[in-house]
C-alpha cells in the first residue's frame, strides 16, 4: 500500500507543525494549568531508609497546621484500592502508590498530606512523624542475584523478578564451529529521560454523575483501564481528559500511582485534588527512573569478521517493584540481531529487585542499552582482527535484497538497505578527509578519534514482549484508531484518542486526512475527546504513531472518499468505477458532470431521498486498526515484536585534551532511513532530540545511589541535563526505504537517534584513548575518569621505558 | 520545593540592615538570591527572617579611586561584566564573569553574595583570593575589612559574623602598563561549579620581563587558595619555569573528591590549568604594546 | 504581604506571602500560566521573564522582590490577540519546539539578545539559550529559529533600541 513519494501533495513537505503555534505563545494547557474549583494539594512524606518496617504514622501534628485537611497512610490507601498491575507473574511482588507495612527504597512515598496550597502541605509533611525500624538492604544487581541478598520483597523468595534464558538456532555449535570467540561485559548506567515537566495529575469525583474526572501529564497505554481497576469502580465511571498537553515524556509519564492516590482522595474527601511532583519527588519517588543494566555477551566469528552466533546475558536492575523494567528486557528481542546476519542467539533476561527507585517506560524500551552491547561487540570484533569497522559492519548487515528478513528470535524485518544509507553517509562526510581530520588533531596533541554505531529502530509497537515473558498473559492486540466527521456546513474535524507530548500528531493526521481527501490540510480541525468519548487506543509510545494513527486515519479518510465517491455516482447514475474523485469532488469521466464538496456533503446530510440505498446520513467514518504483521501469541520462544524497522549510522568525530580528559565532539552525522516521511520537521525533531538524550546517558546523567541506598543525584545540580553547549550541531543525511507494512511507507522515528547515539558516542570515547591501551565499558562515561585513566595509563607507559 | 515560611522586610539603609541582622540569629539577607533561593525551596536553609539589601544604596556602584577599585557588594555579575572601569583596572574579573554561571542568574546574582556564599567552586571568591582583594564588611558599629584569604575559611564558610553584612570588594589596580590575565576551568558542562579553576594575572616589562604575578586556584581545596609563585617574578615566564614553579606551589595540594570529580583528578588539572591560565596571562600581557600607556 | 507589580505593561496587584516566588505569584495570583515550572531551583530556565529586559529566573526570585521593575512575560510576548512576534513566528517556521514546555523561556532569552544584538553569531545564540533546558529537539531546530528571526529583524524596516539616540533633556 505505499504511495510513489513523488506523487504526495502533502505528506513529506515542509509544513508547520500546527501545534506549535499555541505553545510560542504560552497558551499550551499543561496539567499544572488546570484549577479546579476548591482543588487541594498533595504533598509526600518520603521513606529517608532505603529498607524500613514503618513501625508508626503519627500525622496528628499534621493535622493540626493551619490549611490541612487530610493525612493519607499506606493502610489506608491499600485497604480501599487493587495493587498496582505487575506485567510479570509475581503475585507476591505487590505495589500500592504508598508503602503499605515497608518502604522499601530511598525516598518511596509513605503518606501524603492534602492541605488548601502546595506550601501548606509542604509544612505539614513535615510535621508527619513516622518511625521506622531499618532493615539490611541491597542496592548492586549481582549482588540482589545472590540467594543470601536481603529480599526486597519476602514474600516471593528472592530479589529474582525474571531469569529467562532462550535459545534460537543452533548457538552451542555455532560456537564450537567458530574459529574465533571474544566475551566482555558493558554496562549501562541508571538514567532517564527526565521532561522538563514533571508529573501531575488533577482528579475530581462527582457522586451524582459516578464520574472520576482525570487530568494528567500522561503517555500510557490502557491509562483509564488501570485506574477503574486499582479504584474498584466501573470502567466508564474514569473520565480521562486528553486534550491536557504534555510537557515532555519520552516514554516515562505513566504516573499510575500517582492517579490512583489523588483519585482516591478526590473520593474520599469530595472535593478536587491535584498532586504535582517538585523535582525532588519526581526524581526521588516518581519511578520513573530508566533501565540499569550489566550486559555479558560472548561473540562467535571467523577470520572475515562475520560473527555467527551471540550470546547476551542482560542482568537489569529494576529497583524495588517491577514496574516495566522485565519488559524492557523483552523489547529487544525484536531486534536481538541489530542490522546483521547473526544465525543464532542465546538471551538470557535477568531482572532483580533491589532497593531503589522503580523503572519506567524509557525512549526505546530497552533497545537503546542493547544496541550498545552489540555495537561494543561489533568493534571488538574489527579490533580483534584488525579489520575496519566499517567494512566489518558492511560485511555483517543484512543485505537489501534479503528482506523480509526473518531473525533467529521470530521478528522479520520489513525492508531496509542499510549499505546504502552508510555509503551516502560515508560519501556526504568524505570520510578519508575526516580521517584526516582526525589525524590532524592527534598531531596537534590531542587524543582522537571516530566513533560508529548502527542500529535499528523498531516502531509500530506491539505488546508481544508481553505474552513471551508471562504466558498467562495473552494479548495480542495492539491498536489505534480515528474517526472523521465532515459536517453539515463541510468543514473537517478528525478525532485522535490519546494525549500527545510533542510529537505533532495534529499534524500528522491533518496531512494524512489532507492528502487522502486531496484537501487542505490547515482546514482540518483535529480534537482529541475525553477518553469516554474515545475509540480504542495505545497512545504514542514505540514510534508506533506515525504507523498506526497514520494508518487509522488514511483508512477512515479512504472510507469516506468511498462514500463521497458511491454518492456521487449514485447522482449520475453510473458504476462507483465510472467516476472519479479529485480534490473533493466527484465527476462522472465520461459526460462531463460534477458533483461538488459542498453538493455531496448536502446531499450526504439534507438529501436522504438523493443517497443510495443502505446509505446512513451524514458524513462520518472510523477506522480501528490492528498494528500491521501482529496478532499471534508467541510459540518456542518466538514472536514477530514490532512491524517496522528504521535504520540508523552514526558518525561521530571526537577529541579529548589528554591532561583534561573532556571529550568534545568536533562532528556528528547521523544517516536516517525511517520510510516514507509524513511530517520532515517533526522526524528532524525527533532526531535531534534524540541524540541529545544519547549524549546525556552516554557523558553525563546518572541516577546515582550511594552505599547507604540514599539517591545523591537529587535535582539538577547532579543530574546533569545537556545543555545547547553540550550538543553539537548534527546533520542528517536521509534516505528512504518505504515499509511494505504501511500506506505511504513511513516507518516510526519517535526513538530515533536515541537509539544509537550513546553507542556511537562511546566507541568515538574508546577510539580516541585506545592509543593508549584504555577503553571505558560502562555509561556515563565522566571526565574525571577519561582523565584519570589516560593518567595512568601515561604513566604506565613512562615506567616500562 | 516551597520554602518554609519567613517574613521579609528591605530596610531603608545599611544601618538598619545590619542592626535588624544582629537582633535575629534567624534572620538572613538576600540580594540577587541565586544560590540562596535554591537552598530555601530545598529547606535547607529555614531563616525567620529575609532581609532584602538589593537596593541599598550604600551597597551599590563600582568606583574607581587612588588605585582602588571599590566594587559594591549588590552590583550585578552582568553589570560588572560590561563595566568599563572592570574592565579597564580589573581585568580577571571581567575575564573571568562570562563563565559565572548562565546569563539569566548573572542578571540577577550578585558579586557580594557569590563572597559571602564561599562555594569553593565558585569563580568571583577565586577571583578576590587570586588577586589579594579585601572584604569590607559592614557592622552595626561601622566598617571592617579583612584580606580575602582570610575570609575564606571553608566550604560555604567565611569570617563573617551575625549582624555583619559584605559592603564591598577592594581590587588593587596593577599600575603597570602590560597586564595580562588568564582563565582556564574544567566542568562536566560549561559554566557549571568548576571541578578546578585556574586564574592568573601577570605584569610584564618592556622586555617581557614578569614584574608582578598572581595565581589562584578553585575547585580544588574547600576553599580558593592563591598559590606562590613568586619565583617567577624577573623571569620570561618560559613554559618551562612556569611548570616548575606551579609544581612546586601543588605541592601537597589538599583536594576534594565527589561524584564528579577525583581528587586525583583535581590534583592533576590543577597543575595543568595553573600552568595553562599563566601562559594565557603571559601571552595577554605581551599583546600590549611595549610603551602603550594604561 | 500587598505587591503591586507592573507586569506586561500592566499595573496587577495581589496579596502574597513572602515566601511566594514571582513564578507562583505569576501563574496563582495573576493567572498568567504561560511561565513554567521545571525544577524550582535555578536550573532549567523554564521559569525566565524578562525583568526591565533582561532574563531572570523567576523561581529564583520572590514576589515581594519584583516590584519597580518591568515585568515580561511570554504573554507579553505577542502583538495582538492571534498574532504572532517575529520571534514566536520563527519558532513554528523552524519547528523550534516539540512539547512546548520550555518554550516560553527560550523565547525571552531569544527576544532578550535580539534586543541588544542584531546579528548573533551562532555561539552567542549557544550562550543566550544556556541557561535553558530543552529535553524534546537537541537544540537544533531552536537555534536555527533565532538565526531566521535574527535575519527577519535585520531586514525589516523597524527602529530597533540601538538605533534610537537618547537626547538629553536640557
Amino acid at each position: 500500500m505505499s504511495a510513489d513519494p513523488a506523487s504526495f501533495r502533502f505528506v513529506s513537505t515542509n509544513r508547520r507543525v500546527r501545534e506549535d503555534r499555541r505553545f510560542v505563545a504560552g497558551r499550551g494547557h499543561y496539567v499544572a494549568d488546570v484549577a479546579l474549583e476548591g482543588m487541594l494539594h498533595v504533598a509526600v512524606v518520603a521513606s529517608p531508609h532505603p529498607a524500613a518496617r514503618i513501625a508508626s504514622i503519627d500525622a496528628s501534628a499534621a493535622l493540626a497546621m493551619p490549611g490541612v485537611h487530610y493525612v493519607l497512610t499506606g493502610e489506608e490507601l491499600a485497604a480501599a484500592t487493587d495493587p498496582l498491575m505487575n506485567g510479570l507473574d509475581t503475585p507476591k511482588v505487590k505495589r500500592h502508590p504508598l508503602a503499605v507495612g515497608y518502604a522499601r527504597y530511598g525516598g518511596e512515598w509513605v503518606a501524603a498530606v492534602v492541605a488548601e496550597s502546595r506550601a501548606l502541605a509542604e509544612d505539614a509533611a513535615e510535621r508527619v512523624q513516622i518511625d521506622y525500624e531499618p532493615l539490611p538492604f541491597v542496592i548492586n544487581a549481582e549482588e540482589a542475584l545472590k540467594p543470601e541478598s536481603p529480599p526486597v520483597h519476602p514474600a516471593h523468595g528472592s530479589n529474582v523478578l525474571l531469569d529467562r534464558t532462550f535459545v534460537w538456532g543452533e548457538v552451542e555449535k555455532h560456537f564450537a564451529e567458530s574459529p574465533r570467540h571474544l566475551a566482555f561485559r558493558v554496562t549501562w548506567g541508571r538514567s532517564s529521560t527526565v521532561p522538563i515537566e514533571t508529573f501531575g495529575v488533577a482528579a475530581s469525583w462527582d457522586p451524582w454523575r459516578d464520574m472520576l474526572d482525570v487530568w494528567a501529564s500522561i503517555q500510557m497505554p490502557k491509562y483509564p483501564d488501570q485506574i477503574a481497576r486499582a479504584l474498584r469502580i466501573p470502567a466508564n465511571n474514569v473520565r480521562v481528559h486528553q486534550d491536557v498537553d504534555v510537557g515532555g515524556s519520552y516514554g516515562v509519564k505513566r504516573g499510575i500511582k500517582q492517579t490512583v492516590l489523588v483519585a482516591h482522595l478526590a473520593r474520599r474527601l469530595g472535593r478536587p485534588v491535584r498532586l504535582i511532583e517538585d523535582r525532588l519527588d519526581n526524581m526521588g519517588g516518581g519511578d520513573a527512573h530508566g533501565p540499569d543494566r550489566i550486559f555479558d555477551v560472548e561473540l562467535a566469528f571467523n577470520d572475515d569478521g562475520i560473527v555467527k552466533s551471540m550470546k547476551i546475558r542482560a542482568l537489569d536492575n529494576a529497583g524495588a517493584y517491577a514496574g516495566r523494567a522485565p519488559f524492557q528486557l523483552g523489547k529487544p528481542i525484536g531486534a536481538i540481531v541489530g542490522p546483521y546476519q547473526i544465525e543464532s542467539v542465546q538471551y538470557r533476561a535477568q531482572s532483580v529487585t533491589s532497593n531503589k527507585a522503580v523503572q519506567e517506560a524509557v525512549r526505546g524500551f530497552g533497545q537503546a542499552p542493547t544496541n550498545y552491547a552489540i555495537e561494543t561487540g561489533i568493534d571488538k570484533v574489527a579490533a580483534a582482527l584488525g579489520l575496519d569497522r566499517v567494512e566489518v559492519r558492511r560485511r555483517n548487515f543484512i543485505r537489501k535484497e534479503q528482506f523480509p528478513y526473518l531473525i533467529p528470535s521470530g521478528s522479520t524485518y520489513d525492508s531496509g538497505d542499510y549499505h546504502t544509507v552508510v555509503d551516502k553517509v560515508l560519501s556526504h562526510i568524505d570520510f578519508a578527509a575526516l580521517e584526516r581530520e582526525r589525524d590532524r588533531l592527534r598531531a596537534s596533541g590531542l587524543l582522537a578519534g571516530i566513533g560508529i554505531a548502527a542500529c535499528l529502530e523498531p516502531s509500530g509497537a506491539n505488546s508481544a514482549f508481553e505474552p513471551l515473558l508471562n504466558e498467562k498473559n495473552t494479548t495480542t492486540t495492539w491498536m489505534d484508531s480515528c474517526r472523521i466527521v465532515v459536517d453539515g456546513l463541510g468543514f473537517v474535524t478528525v478525532t485522535i484518542h490519546n494525549t500527545s507530548s510533542g510529537q505533532g500528531h495534529e499534524t500528522l493526521v491533518s496531512t494524512v486526512v489532507g492528502e487522502v481527501l486531496q484537501i487542505d490540510p490547515d482546514l482540518i480541525r483535529v480534537v482529541r475527546p475525553d477518553s469516554l468519548a474515545c475509540l480504542p487506543s495505545n497512545s504514542p509510545v514505540g514510534s508506533r504513531m506515525a504507523i498506526m494513527l497514520g494508518g487509522a486515519a488514511f483508512h477512515a479518510a479512504q472510507k469516506l472518499k468511498t462514500k463521497l465517491t458511491r454518492i456521487g455516482a449514485h447522482q449520475f447514475g453510473v458504476g462507483e468505477d465510472e467516476v472519479v474523485y479529485a480534490s473533493g469532488h466527484v465527476s462522472d469521466a465520461k459526460g462531463g458532470k460534477q458533483l461538488g464538496w459542498i453538493e455531496l456533503v448536502n446531499i450526504a446530510h439534507r438529501h436522504f431521498h438523493l443517497l443510495p440505498e443502505g446509505t446512513e446520513p451524514g458524513l462520518e467514518t472510523t477506522h480501528v486498526m490492528q498494528v500491521p504483521t501482529g496478532g499471534a501469541l508467541p510459540k518456542d520462544g518466538k514472536v514477530q515484536m514490532y512491524p517496522c524497522h528504521s535504520f540508523e549510522f552514526h558518525v561521530v568525530l571526537m577529541a579529548i585534551d589528554p591532561a583534561l580528559g573532556k571529550p568534545k565532539i568536533k562532528r556528528y552525522v547521523i544517516g536516517h532511513d525511517c520510510g516514507t516521511v509524513i511530517t520532515p520537521h517533526i522526524v528532524k525533531g525527533m532526531t535531534l532530540g534524540g541524540i541529545a538524550h544519547g549524549l546525556g546517558a552516554a557523558l553525563l546523567e546518572e541516577f546515582v545511589y550511594n552505599d547507604e541506598g540514599q539517591l545523591i543525584t537529587q535535582g539538577f545540580m547532579d543530574y546533569l541535563l545537556p545543555s545547547a553547549h553540550e550538543v553539537p550541531e548534527v546533520e542528517i543525511v536521509h534516505h528512504c526505504t518505504p515499509s511494505p507494512f504501511t500506506v505511504f511507507g513511513q516507518k516510526g522515528s519517535g526513538e530515533s537517534g536515541y537509539l544509537g547515539a550513546p553507542a556511537a558516542i562511546s566507541a568515538a570515547v574508546n577510539d580516541c584513548v585506545a592509543s593508549l591501551g584504555i577503553s571505558f565499558n560502562k555509561l556515563p562515561i565522566r571526565i574525571s575518569a577519561i582523565g584519570d585513566a589516560i593518567a595512568e595509563a601515561q604513566q604506565a607507559k613512562e615506567q616500562t621505558r | 520545593m516551597k520554602p518554609a515560611p519567613f517574613d521579609y522586610v528591605r530596610p531603608a539603609s545599611l544601618h538598619e540592615a545590619c542592626e535588624l541582622l544582629a537582633a535575629d540569629d534567624d534572620a538572613r539577607l538576600i540580594a540577587g538570591g541565586q544560590t540562596l533561593v535554591p537552598m530555601l525551596a530545598m529547606r535547607l536553609a529555614r531563616p525567620a527572617k529575609l532581609i532584602d539589601i538589593l537596593r541599598l544604596p550604600e551597597l551599590a556602584g563600582i568606583s574607581e579611586e587612588n588605585g582602588t577599585v571599590a566594587v559594591g557588594a549588590t552590583t550585578r555579575q552582568a553589570q560588572a561584566e560590561r563595566d568599563p572601569v572592570i574592565r579597564a583596572s580589573v581585568p580577571m574579573l571581567a575575564r573571568v564573569l562570562p563563565w559565572v554561571g548562565h546569563p539569566p542568574t548573572r542578571n540577577r546574582g550578585t558579586i557580594g553574595g557569590s563572597i559571602a556564599n564561599a562555594d569553593p567552586a565558585a569563580e568571583i571568591p577565586l577571583v578576590a583570593v587570586t588577586l589579594g582583594a579585601e572584604i569590607m564588611l559592614a557592622t552595626t558599629d561601622g566598617t571592617r575589612s579583612m584580606p580575602a584569604d582570610d575570609f575564606f575559611v571553608g566550604a560555604m564558610v567565611t569570617s563573617i559574623n551575625q549582624g555583619e553584612c559584605v559592603r564591598a570588594i577592594k581590587f588593587q589596580v596593577w599600575p603597570h602598563p602590560r597586564v595580562g590575565t588568564g582563565f582556564f576551568e574544567i566542568s562536566a558542562r560549561r559554566s557549571d561549579f568548576a571541578f578546578v579553576a585556574a586564574a592568573a594575572q601577570v605584569a610584564l616589562d618592556e622586555e617581557g620581563h614578569c614584574l608582578d604575578i598572581a595565581l589562584g586556584l578553585g575547585g580544588v581545596a574547600d576553599r580558593p587558595l592563591r598559590l606562590d609563585v613568586s619565583s617567577l617574578v624577573g623571569t620570561a615566564l618560559d613554559t618551562a619555569s612556569a611548570t616548575d614553579a606551579v609544581h612546586a606551589a601543588c605541592v601537597g595540594l589538599d583536594a576534594m573528591s565527589d561524584l564528579h570529580a577525583s581528587a586525583a583528578y583535581r590534583r592533576r588539572v590543577a597543575v595543568t590549568l595553573c600552568i595553562r591560565a599563566l601562559e594565557q596571562a603571559r601571552d595577554s600581557a605581551a599583546a600590549i604594546p611595549e610603551k602603550a600607556a594604561r | 504581604m500587598k505587591v503591586e507589580l507592573r507586569i506586561n505593561g500592566q499595573n496587577r496587584a495581589a496579596e502574597v506571602e513572602p515566601r511566594k516566588t514571582l513564578l507562583d505569584a505569576l501563574r496563582d495570583n495573576f493567572l498568567l500560566n504561560g511561565t513554567h515550572a521545571g525544577c524550582e531551583h535555578g536550573v532549567c530556565g523554564a521559569c525566565t521573564v524578562l525583568l526591565d529586559g533582561d532574563p531572570v529566573r523567576s523561581c529564583l526570585m520572590f514576589a515581594v522582590q519584583a516590584d519597580g521593575y518591568e515585568v515580561t512575560t511570554i504573554e507579553g510576548v505577542a502583538p495582538a490577540p492571534g498574532e504572532l512576534s517575529v520571534i514566536q513566528d520563527a519558532f513554528c517556521e523552524t519547528h523550534g519546539l516539540q512539547c512546548g514546555y520550555c518554550t516560553p523561556g527560550m523565547i525571552l532569552a531569544a527576544h532578550a539578545l535580539l534586543q541588544r544584538n542584531v546579528a548573533p553569531t551562532r555561539e552567542e545564540i549557544v550562550e543566550a539559550i544556556s541557561g535553558n533546558i530543552c529535553r524534546c529537539t537537541g537544540y537544533g531546530q531552536i537555534i536555527e529559529a533565532v538565526q531566521f528571526a535574527a535575519q527577519r529583524l535585520q531586514k525589516a524596516n523597524t527602529p530597533r533600541p540601538t538605533d534610537v539616540s537618547v537626547v538629553e533633556a536640557k
